[in-house]
């Protein structure tokens, strides 16, 4: 069961296509959002069965995308580019400081849950490098300082 | 002294421009949408078409042409779908339209679902881009709440509905093929062509995707007229261009120029030249997907045929500049390391061939480089180029065969001097 808002959105959107199947994309999104960031079987099922699909082909489109999770990610999920333009101005840098700061490689979650690093391609802030995502939020030409100043205000509010 | 010629940016560049509706049309949005109203759908495509408007998403095909193939009187409804997907390292250019002047994009948007006859237009932002999907929904919003969108579009009788779908990091859904699977809810898997978007696209019925620069092209074309547009470059590449400046410059940035300007110019004028006083090495011109080119190579046109000249594309018209520390190996290990990781694992060359060039440059990285490594790089470019269900392939080994061609000697050196076999 979605939570009542995130349901609204789920009938909204479906409400934009000519075939329930179209709909899968945004509402893995809204599903995942309302499921602390990640899918589960359960929410496999029920999405499936909003859209009409088997649960087969909604495992076949999670795996395909990497913007849907099967693992819990952190409460601040920290999206670090290392693509061509952000490695070519310190980008994979940026990163080994990241990790080094939470002491995790990119991949995992911090054990209280609160951080967890992945390494991006291209996130399209080109010429900001280097560009960092977190949560849905963009930071740009983003220094180890400004790294840590952010990660220290994240922890704060965490 | 090269300057930006303001044609998509006029409001941008306005420090007290307001983006909202209210804004846009108090700086004289909607004109264009009004007057294309009242003329014939068919005589829009042909202003289009005599504008030279060419896609900007990477392939430069000219538009009105592009909407001339849609398939008539099929019964089925037809789609235009905006190709917002920009993924294409390098390229960050839709994004300022769409997060900075989403009115004028949507306004574009308006008059080439009514050229084209379609009544459902979907845009295709990758999912990454939040800022620019809130962007949109609140200007999409907006149009609803003042009645222009819905059924019956500025009492014109036409009706308009306006969806932005959001992808979920995949770089083959750039693909217009691959998009349209990912719109129906699918894997983003490139189709065999024929059929064409045109014919057989979105749910199968007849489609065109353009890109957001490309729309946002028509409210200038129609108000101001296909001559004026024509005027902003040499013959056959028509208008300005979004150039996404990246990489070793004083000023990166987005930046909007004619396509009279030189590469020369774009990377010293615009971008305040090369960081800390270095001498430049090369260039990436159009997206990491487009041929290298060397220093001694810059003084040409930044346009579709002036590049094509030196053998590279404008691509997405992303520039990315490096400077004479570059380690040109590693650069072009990050580049395949990309395409390796994106490719869709449809076609056997693509999938098999980016894997194995991103093995062979890691060769060379751990020093375990050698002249018959280097051979098989190029063979597995060649071996990768025309060989695939869509440009992914081709995407890939561009780089890998410029690279291995401009700069021979930095591959030497690597097996030559730095190699514990060598040594």
């Amino acid at each position: 069961m979605f939570s009542p808002d995130i349901q609204k959105q789920i009938d909204h959107v479906l409400s934009r296509y000519p075939i329930r199947r179209n709909a899968l994309l945004p509402i893995l999104h809204l599903a995942q959002k309302d499921n602390e960031g990640y899918l589960t079987q359960e929410v496999i099922n029920e999405v499936a069965a909003l859209c009409e699909v088997t649960p087969t082909h909604v495992e076949g489109v999670i795996t395909f995308y990497t913007m849907f999770k099967l693992k819990k990610p952190g409460k601040y999920h920290v999206q670090v580019c290392t693509c061509v333009p952000c490695c070519l101005v310190g980008g994979t840098e940026l990163l080994e400081h990241t990790e080094e700061r939470l002491g995790i490689h990119a991949g995992y979650t911090t054990d209280d849950g609160v951080f967890s690093i992945e390494e991006m391609e291209c996130i399209g802030a080109c010429s900001y490098a280097p560009a960092v995502i977190v949560n849905e939020d963009y930071h740009e030409q983003v220094t180890p300082e400004k790294m840590d100043q952010l990660i220290e205000q994240l922890r704060t509010q965490a | 002294m090269l300057e930006e010629t303001l044609v998509l940016f006029r409001n941008i560049r306005n420090p007290n421009y307001d983006k909202s509706l209210k804004g846009y049309l108090a700086s004289g949005g909607h004109k264009a949408l009004k007057q294309a109203l009242g003329m014939k759908p068919d005589e829009i495509v042909q202003v289009v078409k005599d504008s030279g408007l060419r896609g900007r998403g990477g392939a430069g095909f000219p538009t009105g042409m592009k909407w001339s193939f849609m398939a008539k009187g099929t019964g089925k409804p037809s789609y235009l779908v905006c190709n917002a997907d920009e993924s294409e390292p390098g390229t960050c250019k839709d994004r300022e339209l769409m997060l900075k002047d989403p009115q004028q994009f949507l306004e574009g948007m308006m008059i080439g679902c009514f050229a084209i006859g379609c009544n459902h237009g979907y845009i295709y932002v990758r999912g990454e881009y939040w800022p620019s999907i809130k962007s949109l929904n609140a200007a999409i919003d907006e149009l609803y709440e003042a009645g222009i969108l819905g059924d019956n579009v500025y009492g014109s009788g036409f009706k308009l509905d306006l969806t932005v779908h959001t992808g979920a990091g995949a770089y083959i859904c750039g693909e217009e093929s691959a998009l349209l699977d990912s719109l129906e809810g699918k894997r983003g898997h490139p189709r065999v062509k024929p059929p064409f978007p045109a014919v057989s696209g979105f749910n199968g019925c007849p489609t065109t995707v353009n890109n957001v620069e490309t729309l946002a092209c028509l409210p200038y074309i129609l108000t101001e007229g296909p001559e004026a547009f024509k005027a902003h470059g040499p013959e056959n590449n028509a208008g300005t261009h979004l150039v996404s400046l990246s990489g070793h410059v004083n000023r990166p940035g987005v930046y909007e120029i004619s396509m009279h300007a030189s590469i020369r110019e774009i990377i010293y004028d615009l971008g305040g030249g090369i960081r800390g006083g270095k001498a430049l090495k090369g260039v990436i011109p159009g997206g990491s997907s487009s041929p290298v080119i060397r220093a001694d190579e810059i003084d040409v046109n930044y346009s579709f045929d002036g590049l094509s000249k030196i053998g590279s594309m404008m691509g997405s018209s992303a520039m990315m500049v490096f400077d004479e520390d570059t380690d040109v190996v590693q650069l072009l290990h990050r580049i395949t390391r990309f395409y390796n990781h994106e490719s869709c694992g449809q076609c056997t060359p693509c999938r098999e061939g980016t894997h194995w060039a991103r093995q062979i440059l890691r060769d060379f990285l751990s020093g375990n480089g050698s002249d018959r490594k280097l051979k098989r790089l190029h063979r597995v470019g060649q071996n990768m180029s025309g060989t695939t269900v869509c440009a992914l392939g081709d995407a890939a080994a561009f780089p890998i065969m410029s690279f291995v061609s401009k700069f021979p000697e930095e591959f030497k050196n690597y097996f030559e001097s730095t190699s514990p076999i060598a040594a």
